[in-house]
């Protein structure tokens, strides 16, 4: 045991590599050349259209990579290349779910919202249905997502910071907290979806260009040889099981069962992102809509193939044991990787990219929610629709100022907390909450208020129910609250429960509710959505 | 631009009747013929793999080519068939969809719909 501790010390030491200097400088200039753009983007943020959808003008190739940008959190970059790299073939099994789910948005949402929508989900949702508790529903449910993804995010952000720059101590992780935090309210503010827009396509470029680079790289150190990297990897993490599944999700029946829920709500979750949603306004057409997931997708799945070779590549050339114990253990697997490569320049690069992830990220998610509250609960419900733009504009700017804060100050309070399981939470409450009510809105004339009101408050309120009572929230040593235990729940997912809960809720409240819908709304609304007659159009400036 | 979004469509056309002409109906069928079973498909596909992984653990771990196993290889498929039902929707889109869909919507606009 000691000599296990005095090993992983020494490794600790070693891999304390790099110079945070030249991190600090890389990242600075990304928000030197993102300021810019975003001052200049800014200068047309006339009408909410503007503020909101980047004034419906950005081509489907631009907001493709945008989308890019925005769902390729550092989550997926550390967090993927990570557990590749330690849990072998499980952690691809993520990637696969996270590219696999884009076919619902391709085949069954994005150009149907487009053209039935303005600039949230509520707008599609609430269209042929009782305005009020739906729109109150959809915004619920839009904020609680954007919640949690944010608090993961800002609480990656201090976990990235003692990795890259080499700040151990809470306060001066405080500040970078604070600091990404000020940033990120400073873009939105500013530059609105424009801006915000800018930013996820210069970090999704950078992002995708330093993955390929390393992905390239690591292929060439085995003679652009997969098999021979995956032996190596083997051979060096002194188990061959890492190339077979099941060294996460094998190891009890329980484990199993959680990785079929997480599948789920993975598969289902991203057509009902609201961050991802929003998108699909900034573009002028549903064609540009489609476009958009076309890229997307081929961005996205690129990705992802590049991480299975970083993973593996990262097992083979660095090692499971030295990976974990480093500073950021299983995070640090791509730093590491990207240093054992490039040294200090590839390095600060790598670790630029992925403060800039975080940042780019947490400015999607920030607008979504902000233009949520704003258009949804404020002009729609509180003023009842006798709002003006300008006041509601108003009123989405303090909204970013109220959520920036509030992140900041949940960044600080979760760190150093278990909140993998926020992204998963998030995930299974957009596809219980969300997914249901878009298609059968979408799809199914007999789909009626009470259902769309059941299915969204019993999704959300089921997912987080159920972990509440999971083992993620209470009971063992790694999770958030560890000292109590209220274990009821054995899955750390709530999907394959949840899911299915939202959906059935959907149709039982539908077919036992006696209002009669507006078939007109019903019959404009299927036109519009497969025709794109009276869609929004772009911002002529 | 209000906050409730008034369409600004125009109150003359019938969206009931249009919703029930020949014309968009047999958009409506094209379009749900092509995207259902897809969805059915790639989604029975994605979870027959999910169940591969998670309970044929054996059979996932035979190795198909030097050190790569059947588990890499139905994988690397998952993206393959992603890719391909990708570009498979946006011909379908461009060739049997847009054109109808156009067609109704410069109808519809000619009417007086903006």
């Amino acid at each position: 045991m000691n000599q296990l501790s005095i090993l992983a010390q020494a490794a600790g030491e070693s891999t304390q590599v790099g110079n945070p200097l030249v991190n600090i400088a890389i990242f600075l200039a990304f928000v030197g050349v993102t300021m810019v753009i975003v001052l200049r983007a800014s200068k047309n943020n006339k009408t909410a259209a503007d503020y909101y959808a980047g004034g419906r003008s950005f081509t489907g190739t631009q907001n493709g990579t945008a989308i890019a940008g925005d769902y390729l959190s550092a989550a997926s970059f550390l967090g993927i290349v990570g557990a590749i790299a330690i849990q072998g073939y499980d952690g691809f099994l993520y990637s696969i779910g996270f590219l696999v789910a884009w076919l619902v948005a391709l085949l069954l949402v994005a150009e149907l919202l487009r053209n039935t929508g303005k600039f949230t989900m509520a707008d599609v949702l609430s269209f042929r249905l009782k305005q009020r508790p739906v729109r109150i529903a959809a915004a619920i449910s839009t904020l609680a997502v954007c919640v949690f993804y944010l608090l993961a995010q800002m609480a990656g952000a201090g976990a990235l910071v003692s990795l890259l720059l080499g700040i151990d101590e809470k306060l001066g992780q405080s500040l970078v907290i604070v600091i990404v935090g000020a940033l990120m309210i400073l873009y939105v503010l500013v530059g609105g979806m424009k801006g915000t827009t800018w930013v996820q396509i210069i970090k999704a470029c950078l992002l995708i260009a330093g993955a390929l680079i390393m992905t390239v790289w690591t292929l060439a150190m085995f003679g652009f040889n997969f098999s021979d990297l995956l032996g190596k990897a083997a051979e060096v993490a002194g188990n061959p099981e890492i190339l077979n599944p099941g060294m996460k999700y094998g190891v009890s029946e329980t484990a199993k069962l959680d990785f079929i829920s997480l599948a789920l709500a993975l598969v289902l979750g991203t057509a009902g992102l609201p961050h991802v949603l929003m998108r699909f306004y900034t573009v002028p057409t549903a064609k540009e809509a489609r476009k958009s997931v076309v890229w997307a997708i081929w961005l996205i799945g690129a990705f992802y193939l590049f991480t299975l070779v970083l993973g593996f590549g990262a097992g083979a050339l660095i090692g499971p044991d030295r990976i974990q114990a480093a500073p950021g253990g299983v995070n640090s697997a791509a730093p590491l990787l990207a240093y054992e490569l490039g040294g200090t320049v590839l390095l600060g690069l790598i670790s630029a990219v992925a403060f800039a992830t975080i940042l780019a990220v947490v400015a999607g998610l920030t607008i979504t929610a902000a233009a949520s509250f704003a258009h949804d609960v404020y002009a729609s419900v509180i003023a009842k629709g006798k709002s003006t733009p300008e006041k509601e504009m108003k009123i989405a700017r303090r909204t970013v100022l109220v959520i920036g804060v509030f992140a900041i100050a949940g960044g600080i309070g979760a760190q150093g907390q278990n909140v993998a399981f926020l992204v998963a939470l998030a995930f299974a409450v957009a596809a219980s909450a969300n997914l249901p009510t878009i298609l059968y809105s979408l799809f199914w004339k007999g789909f009626k208020t009470r259902g769309a009101v059941w299915s969204m408050y019993g999704g959300l309120g089921s997912a987080l129910l159920l972990i509440i009572f999971s083992p993620v929230f209470s009971g063992s040593e790694t999770a958030m609250i560890p000292s109590i235990d209220m274990v009821i729940f054995p899955l750390a997912n709530p999907g394959i429960v949840s899911i299915p809960l939202a959906f059935f809720l959907g149709w039982l409240g539908s077919v036992t509710d006696k209002r009669v819908e507006d078939i007109t709304k019903q019959a404009e609304m299927e036109v519009r959505s497969l025709t794109g007659v009276g869609a929004e159009k772009a911002v002529d400036h | 631009m209000s906050a409730n979004p008034e369409h600004g469509v125009a109150a003359d056309v019938d969206f009931v009747k249009e919703s029930q002409s020949e014309e968009f109906q047999e958009l409506r069928k094209t379009h749900r013929s092509f995207v259902f079973p897809m969805a059915v498909f790639f989604l029975v596909w994605y979870f027959a793999y999910v169940l591969l992984a998670d309970y044929f653990h054996d059979f996932m771990s035979i190795k198909v080519l030097g050190n790569i196993n059947m588990g890499i290889v139905l994988g690397l498929l998952q993206f393959v068939s992603t890719f391909a039902i990708t570009a498979a929707y946006v011909s379908f889109s461009n060739k049997k969809l847009d054109p109808k869909a156009t067609k109704i919507r410069e109808r519809l606009e000619s009417e007086g719909v903006n």
